[in-house]
């Protein structure tokens, strides 16, 4: 089976032209081998000026290949440049500790591109859990999308973050604006205190006549404390068609607490018969929503 | 009508700043690296400020419809500091290189010491390995000789005046740095260098060639809208339309698109991954959508402004 680096150059070989895949092919072979740490820091900084910054062109094959080179890699909505990077640091990784300190300077003057490639390429890099500080540290930050390269369609933050910091995660995506679906183990990760920050959330803003998120009832559905259960009332009575009331049902619906089960006696009988017969899902109401 | 500012230091400025340049026209912005108004005592400190440069202040300007770039160098008054000046050097490379860089600036003269000269010197050969363009702040003490001697210095090193921008010029220095061949920047700052209604008079004198203007708007008296004042102070005076475009927007492209970072295209037509990445988080302005279009030029409000208030004394 291909490793993930193989996958990536390949990749690009095949959509990179003659000048730009020659360039790319020699800063490999180069960091392949003996190198310095300015030779990687160039290579890295020179990307988008010598390769461009396509969409990177993916088959559902190669999801596939990506998917079973690495478990929950997903080069959805890659560019070349974020590739191109990535391939250059797993080629220099062979160099242990150099590699690490070199790579640390290179976090140090990330611009924003730079940020999402890494934080994108967390999951392929040897010894993954040494970056745990940056992962957490990159999800304070208030660029959106840098911060999505961290939340979204990526293994790391399931595997390597504990509660707390995946709690974080979760509720930061709501103040961002970022969706919760893209979550890889949103469902698996359901905690306690999520489901309360969730709902104490949802009290804010409703007490400030602002919208709620209607996928944050995913989040609360597994735990419903008392105040919860009132939230998920209120919630489930909201406008039959409304994705929140759908959301609210559905979160209910797959409750093990008998308690939120039974706050499914509020929802229209339409939203009863669609989750009885398996179509109202979380990808459904994806769908409805646009996202 | 748009903008180009091609000298504004927006990390000291406001989001309402960002708003307003937006509705007057603006549509992209170069940063040159320079101090804070204090020295900076250490190298990490200027780590910290390049990579806000090329990070955060960018993402900032996307919020507003404003694309934003960078040139990246140590600055005159802190080449003073020997040991700073050293350390800067040692990561100035790991920053020049990157996207949206289009030169290495700004660098030049202050008080035109022994160590302003060699660390000058330094980066204009950096600036020669790395096929860079290059940025020059000419001193504002003993003005019209420290502008000399930095085209003297460039030509020195073997750099094409093409590819070198000559900036904070005036009535005295501009006719040497256009007769030598280096793009000649004006700076709209009140008080201090050149007035709008000065600058009219230039462009009369001196046409249009190679000549642009910027506001470098800082944490000091500044004025953030000066180009689109100037612009339309220009046409009210009678400048030919073709003329104000070149000297607002059309001279700071072409001078700066040599860089290969600076094309009309990232505003006009952004890559999709751009798009993606700088144009859709909300975060600065708060939940509101961000402003990529601000409607027909004429609401515009330096548009609806009298002429007095184009004025930048
Ligand atoms: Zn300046």
């Amino acid at each position: 089976m291909p490793t993930p680096l193989a996958l990536l150059t390949g990749w690009l070989d095949r959509q990179l032209d003659g000048p730009a895949a020659e360039w790319l092919r020699g800063r490999l072979a180069h960091l392949a081998g003996a190198h310095g740490d300015r030779d990687l820091y160039v290579a890295v900084g020179l990307v988008p000026r010598k390769l461009g910054k396509a969409d990177l062109a993916l088959t559902g094959d190669d999801l596939g290949a990506a998917h079973a080179a690495r478990k929950g890699w997903d080069p959805t909505g890659w560019s070349v440049d974020q590739a191109a990077r990535l391939a250059l640091l797993l080629t220099a990784s062979h160099r242990g500790e150099a590699f690490f300190e070199a790579f640390h300077q290179l976090w140090r003057t990330a611009d924003v591109g730079e940020q999402i490639s890494f934080y994108r390429g967390l999951p392929l890099l040897p010894e993954p859990a040494r970056h745990l500080w940056r992962a957490t540290d990159g999800c304070r930050t208030n660029i959106k999308a840098v911060f999505e390269s961290i939340a979204h369609r990526n293994p790391y933050p399931a595997e390597h973050f504990d509660e707390v910091a995946w709690n974080q995660m979760c509720l930061k995506a709501l103040f961002v604006g970022a969706p919760l679906h893209p979550i890889q183990g949103l469902d698996a990760r359901h905690n306690g205190p999520l489901a309360r920050m969730m709902t104490d959330y949802a009290f804010e803003r409703w007490a400030a006549s602002r919208p709620v998120s209607w996928e944050l009832w995913r989040c609360v559905g597994p735990h419903p404390d008392d105040r919860c259960l009132i939230a998920l009332e209120r919630a489930i009575q909201q406008h039959e068609d409304s994705l929140t009331a759908g959301a609210a049902a559905l979160a209910c619906a797959t409750s093990h607490a008998p308690a939120a089960t039974a706050l499914l006696a509020h929802a229209s009988n339409d939203t009863r018969k669609a989750i009885e017969a398996g179509t109202l899902t979380w990808a459904a109401l994806c769908a409805r929503a646009g996202a | 009508m748009m903008f180009i500012d091609p000298h504004i230091h927006m990390n000291a400025r406001t989001t309402d700043d960002y708003e307003a340049m937006a509705a007057a026209g603006v549509v992209a912005v170069i940063e040159p690296a320079f101090w804070l108004g204090q020295p900076r005592t250490s190298v990490d400190t200027y780590i910290d400020y390049l990579s806000t440069l090329v990070g955060w202040e960018r993402f900032r300007a996307s919020q507003f419809g404003i694309r934003h770039y960078c040139t990246i160098g140590l600055n005159s008054k802190e080449a003073n500091n020997e040991a700073l000046a050293e350390a800067v050097m040692e990561i100035l490379p790991r920053f020049a290189t990157k996207e949206g860089v289009v030169a290495i600036g700004e660098i030049g003269y202050d008080e035109q010491t022994a160590l302003e000269d060699k660390y000058f010197r330094a980066q204009l050969e950096l600036a020669r390995e790395l096929e860079m363009m290059v940025m020059i702040h000419t001193p504002h003490r003993d003005k019209t000789k420290g502008t000399r001697r930095s085209m003297d210095v460039c030509l020195e090193h073997g750099l094409d005046p093409r590819m070198v921008v000559i900036d904070h010029n005036n009535e005295e220095t501009v006719k040497e740095t256009l007769d030598r061949g280096f793009w000649a920047a004006f700076t709209l700052y009140p008080q201090t260098k050149m007035g709008s209604e000065r600058m009219v008079d230039v462009v009369r004198r001196f046409g249009t060639e190679r000549i642009f203007i910027d506001s470098s708007a800082d944490w000091g008296k500044s004025d953030p809208l000066a180009v689109p004042k100037t612009g339309r102070l220009m046409l009210a005076r009678g400048i030919p339309a073709a003329d104000v475009h070149k000297v607002c927007y059309g001279n700071a492209l072409a001078c700066y698109g040599q860089s290969g970072q600076f094309d009309e295209k990232d505003w006009l037509a952004p890559a999709p991954i751009d798009q993606r990445v700088l144009y859709e988080g909300n975060s600065v302005l708060r939940g509101q959508a961000p402003r990529v279009d601000e409607g027909p030029a004429g609401d515009s409000p330096v548009e609806a402004m009298r002429e007095e208030d184009l004025l930048i004394v």
